[in-house]
């Protein structure tokens, strides 16, 4: 027997236990991921040249998390990449058997010249995880309005805090633990602002949520950041959202209005407040370009597109699992349940492992919180009433909305791909990452749906998912032939040869850290 | 046929790329009832999936040239009709970038060097404007360009446009000339009557009409095969690759003259050659490769390397600029490398407008003045027989075609010229269609 080469992309909760389930199947594993630490969106580890004394004070689950760390990082068969990105994924030929050729980039993303990697292994597991989505109102570009992940990771990361007077505003649970990380960096926050109203959000979690949340590991979190709040007089309120910043320069004010549950303003209900920072989130956007890029196929659902898997996190390109945040929203211990099930499939592990009923258990709860998140927090559809004719919706490429519009009513030049050229929304630096979902919403509003919203032979139905180039890379980097990969490991696909180091694979059944 | 006669004529285009748009918008203006047609949406399919250069640079003496020639001298007074035509049109216009920026061709080697100067004294005996640059000229023009060229050619009438936006203007153009867009619609299949073509089979029903048009690029054969009238269309791939937007660098089109023969392996018959050029938003496009693997759209890493590597031995400076996006499509080719324009003799009714390959969106005006003369019998702007349905290469009865990789040179008659830097296994005519 020898062992499947488990290559895992991202080091965020999914990843880290998907390398270590894999490692417990008997595989040789590579974790890679573009930052320099391992621990995802969820463990935003101080940069050591910061050396926060205390981060596990700003951290739930500190102590397994580095315990993993250290198990992972000391490991035999496990070979760490930390800056390496994934730019390209490369399907095999038909008739050739396994995963996409993974193409990566390593080195400092802003040192002069990265070396660029091919690796071929038996199995892929994809863990991108997800990006937090915005969307867009008047004065939303100016400079102190940040997404909440920025200045969580601002809080967390660099211990930065953002502003004195700050408004937290948006929606999802993830808004407590932003204005959390906040007083705990130090900022003043004025209030958390949920869009939606209390009877979606007792509708949309159902009936005993906090059973459900408990079995997350996330009563405690919630209560901890509810008590914070409290402790630091934080209103929490809901129906109320930011239709409008504004400011000179930056932002100094902010327009807040009551919200019908369609998110239709209640007309006379705005007020104004002054304000020197704003972190907006509506939720977040799975970083679908590289399960796109391998051909696995997307689930549509309320709260968006994402991964489609089934009971094994095995998508339906061949030789791929996915786990975490691209396959649906639900925190991360949801996500490290999914990358323990995915990684150890993934590996080839025995299917009667004594700790897999449990996981399973734990995975399809996170999916059941999935879904009550996404019915809790929805977007609601009356949205585009805060827009104006200028406000911008494509910050890259400064379109603003009257050009969306305009596009959609040029019968002649209303193709997906052609508007978008028109318009240019999408095509900046960000690639759609952060406009992508809203033009999409806001066309399909302005237009119908689209004709050319399929494929034609050889031409891929335009979607905002689709980079092919995963990752910005430089042309000097591109044109350099790929170094050899990391001792042990394939670059051509060829059968694998490595020999097993340590028989005896055991699955560890809980999922933490 | 059209307008002259009454009653109007009814036309049918097959697909609403660029070259569909341009022969819609002929025939309208000439009087017929035309109804455009796309399974997808309108210029969705290669036309915004490739660049848009407007070359002579790249084309040596015979019927492309004098096609090209035609094209090129109709870009801006068609521009300027659309701009005048309708309230939208100045935007549209706009829109569509033209920029005749003129064209740089260099050599980096001296085997490249003697055959570039071979070649622009062909153009020249045709009437192609081409002036050698000295270093101290080349280097005022672009400041950035690699010092190790041996020689260096301005074409001053190349040019530049962003190719969706430029069907976008025509077809609006088109149906501000009465003609009818319908998208989401696509041909299945014939209804004939005494070997006449009278009908289509769409997915959105029957459309009767009395002349149809296939301008169905890459996918021109499909519909022809279902049509039951073949015609030898393929699909060859290429990409791009988009940097993030850059201060200015880049100031003419310029692309390399040393073709080196299929970089790659396997029989897809690799080839890649450096155009690089800038764009209003600021980013510079850089094309491109050229491999025959069907209609196969899979990223192929290498190709994109070898582009870039390519683009960097014109401009070293490009090492460390970032590429945020790559794309590519299908150039329509004829395995004898000349588009194919004119009235089908199998089939009364039907005519195909395609087969561009590398350079449809320039050749789209002049194919589609070309078309319209031959259906309405008015005297042709050229010579319309080169380009005629019923040759070998066409109908598929030429045999094998002369397109393999590698396949060494095809000698430097007018159909298969040679351009720049020809050496032994370098382009064939197809190699070079939008540039190099
Ligand atoms: C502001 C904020 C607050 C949150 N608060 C909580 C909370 O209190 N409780 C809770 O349970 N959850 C919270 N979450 C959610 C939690 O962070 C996620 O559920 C969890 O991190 C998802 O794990 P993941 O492994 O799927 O993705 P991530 O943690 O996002 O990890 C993905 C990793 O993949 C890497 N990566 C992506 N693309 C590439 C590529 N192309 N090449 C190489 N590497 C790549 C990234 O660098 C990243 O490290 C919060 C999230 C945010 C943004
Ligand atoms: C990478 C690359 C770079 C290029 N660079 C240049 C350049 O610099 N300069 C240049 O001049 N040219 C260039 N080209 C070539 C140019 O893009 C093409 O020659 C041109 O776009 C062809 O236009 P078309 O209208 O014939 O085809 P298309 O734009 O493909 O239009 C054909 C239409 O037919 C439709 N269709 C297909 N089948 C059916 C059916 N059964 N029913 C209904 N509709 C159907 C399709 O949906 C499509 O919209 C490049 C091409 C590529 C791929």
């Amino acid at each position: 027997m020898t062992a499947r080469h488990v290559l895992v992309v991202g080091a965020g909760p999914a990843g880290l236990a998907a390398a270590r389930s894999a490692l417990a199947a008997g595989a040789e594993v590579v974790l890679v991921d573009s930052a320099e630490e391992m621990g995802g969106q969820y463990h935003r580890v101080p940069p050591a040249a910061f050396g926060a004394a205390h981060p596990e004070r700003l951290q739930h689950h500190w102590a397994p998390f580095t315990r993993l760390r250290r198990e992972l990082r000391a490991h035999p068969r496990c070979t760490w990449w930390p800056e390496t990105a994934v730019w390209a994924l490369e399907p095999r030929d038909p008739g050739e058997q396994g995963p996409p050729r993974v193409h990566l980039l390593h080195g400092p993303a802003d040192g002069s010249g990265r070396t660029r990697h091919v690796l071929a292994p038996d199995a892929l597991v994809l863990a991108p995880g997800a990006h937090d989505r915005v969307l867009p109102f008047p004065g939303w570009e100016l400079p102190g309005v940040f997404t909440a992940g920025a200045a969580q990771a601002l809080a967390k990361g660099e211990r930065i805090a953002v502003g004195e007077r700050v408004l937290v505003a948006g929606s999802g649970p993830f808004l407590l633990p932003v204005a959390g990380s906040l007083l705990e960096a130090g900022a003043g926050v004025r209030a958390v602002l949920e869009a939606n109203p209390a009877r979606t959000l007792a509708r949309g979690w159902g009936s005993r949520p906090w059973q459900l949340a408990a079995h997350l590991g996330k009563t405690g979190e919630l209560r901890d950041y509810a008590g914070q709040l409290l402790r630091h007089r934080v209103p929490y309120r809901t129906g109320r959202a930011v239709v409008e910043a504004r400011g000179t320069g930056r932002v100094e004010e902010v327009v807040t209005a009551r919200l019908r549950p369609d998110w239709s303003v209640v007309p006379g209900s705005s007020r104004t407040l002054a304000v020197d920072a704003l972190c907006v989130s509506h939720g977040f956007s799975p970083q679908l370009e590289l399960p796109v890029a391998a051909g696995c196929a997307l689930l549509p659902s309320p709260a968006g597109e994402f991964v489609r898997v089934d009971g094994e996190q095995r998508t339906s390109a061949e030789g791929v699992w996915a786990a975490g945040e691209i396959t649906g929203i639900a925190g991360a211990p949801a996500a490290r349940a999914e990358g323990a099930l995915a990684g150890w499939y993934a590996a080839g592990g025995d299917r009667t492992a004594r700790a897999l009923p449990r996981l399973h258990q734990v995975r399809d709860q996170g999916r059941d919180f999935a879904a009550r998140l996404a019915r809790a927090h929805p977007i609601g559809a009356a949205w585009p009433g805060w827009l104006r004719p200028d406000t911008l919706v494509c910050r890259c490429e400064e379109t603003d909305y009257a050009a969306l519009c305009a596009a959609a009513r040029e019968e002649s030049g209303a193709a997906a791909r052609t508007a978008r050229l028109a318009t240019r929304a999408g095509l900046g630096p960000c690639q759609a990452r952060i406009c992508g979902p809203t033009v999409g919403e806001l066309r399909a509003r302005l237009r119908g749906s689209a004709p050319d919203a399929r494929d034609a032979e050889g031409l891929a139905a335009p979607s905002s998912h689709r980079r092919p180039l995963a990752q910005p890379l430089r042309l000097g980097e591109l044109a350099r032939a790929p170094a050899p990969p990391p001792p042990g490991h394939r670059a051509d696909g060829g059968p694998g040869s490595v020999p097993p180091r340590d028989p005896g694979p055991e699955l560890p059944d809980d999922p933490a850290p | 046929m059209c307008g002259t006669r009454s009653p109007v004529a009814r036309a049918v285009v097959v697909g609403a790329g660029i070259v569909g748009a341009a022969c819609a918008r002929e025939l309208a203006r000439a009087g017929c009832a035309v109804t455009l047609v796309d399974r997808g949406g309108a210029a969705s399919g290669t036309t915004a999936h490739g660049e848009g250069n407007i070359l002579l640079s790249d084309k040596s003496p015979g019927p492309e040239l004098e096609l090209a020639r035609l094209s090129r001298a109709l870009w801006p007074p068609v521009l300027a009709e659309i701009a005048g035509s309708t309230p939208r049109g100045a935007a549209l216009v706009r829109a569509v970038e033209w920029e005749p920026k003129g064209g740089l061709v260099v050599a980096t080697t001296e085997a490249g060097a003697a055959g570039l100067a071979r070649f622009a004294a062909g153009q020249r005996a045709a009437a192609v404007r081409c002036e050698p640059l000295d270093p101290a000229q080349t280097a005022a023009a672009e400041p950035f360009l690699t010092r190790a060229h041996r020689a260096v050619l301005h074409y001053p009438e190349d040019a530049q446009v962003q190719p969706a936006a430029a069907a976008t203007a025509l077809l609006a153009d088109a149906r501000a000339a009465g003609a009818r867009l319908r998208t989401g619609c696509e041909v299945l299949g014939a209804r004939t009557r005494g070997g006449r073509l009278t009908a289509l089979h769409t997915t959105a029903g029957l459309l009767e009409a009395d002349l149809f048009v296939n301008a169905a690029g890459p996918w021109a054969g499909s519909v022809a095969a279902r049509l039951g009238a073949p015609v030898d269309v393929r699909p060859r791939r290429g990409d791009v690759l988009v940097t993030t937007p850059q201060p200015p660098t880049v100031f003419h089109k310029v692309y390399d003259a040393d073709y080196v023969g299929a970089v790659g392996s396997d029989d897809s018959g690799l080839q890649t050659s450096a155009v690089v050029e800038s764009t209003r938003a600021g980013s510079l496009l850089l094309g491109s490769s050229r491999r025959r693997v069907g209609f196969d759209d899979r990223l192929r890493p290498e190709v994109l390397a070898a582009i870039a590597a390519k683009a960097i031995r014109l401009f070293p400076a490009l090492a460390a600029v970032p590429v945020m996006r790559a794309y590519g499509g299908f150039r329509p080719y004829v395995p004898d490398h000349l588009p194919v324009i004119g009235a089908d003799p199998r089939l009364a009714g039907l005519w195909h407008a395609g087969g561009h390959e590398g350079a449809g969106i320039g050749l789209s005006l002049g194919t589609a003045r070309l078309l319209r003369a031959l259906i309405l019998g008015t005297p042709a702007p050229l010579d319309p027989e080169p380009f005629r349905v019923d040759r070998p290469a066409v109908l598929g009865t030429a045999g094998p075609a002369r397109d393999g990789a590698g396949a060494p040179g095809h000698g430097s008659s007018p159909e298969h010229p040679q351009h720049p830097g020809g050496t032994a296994q370098s382009a064939t005519p197809a190699e070079r269609k939008e540039g190099p």
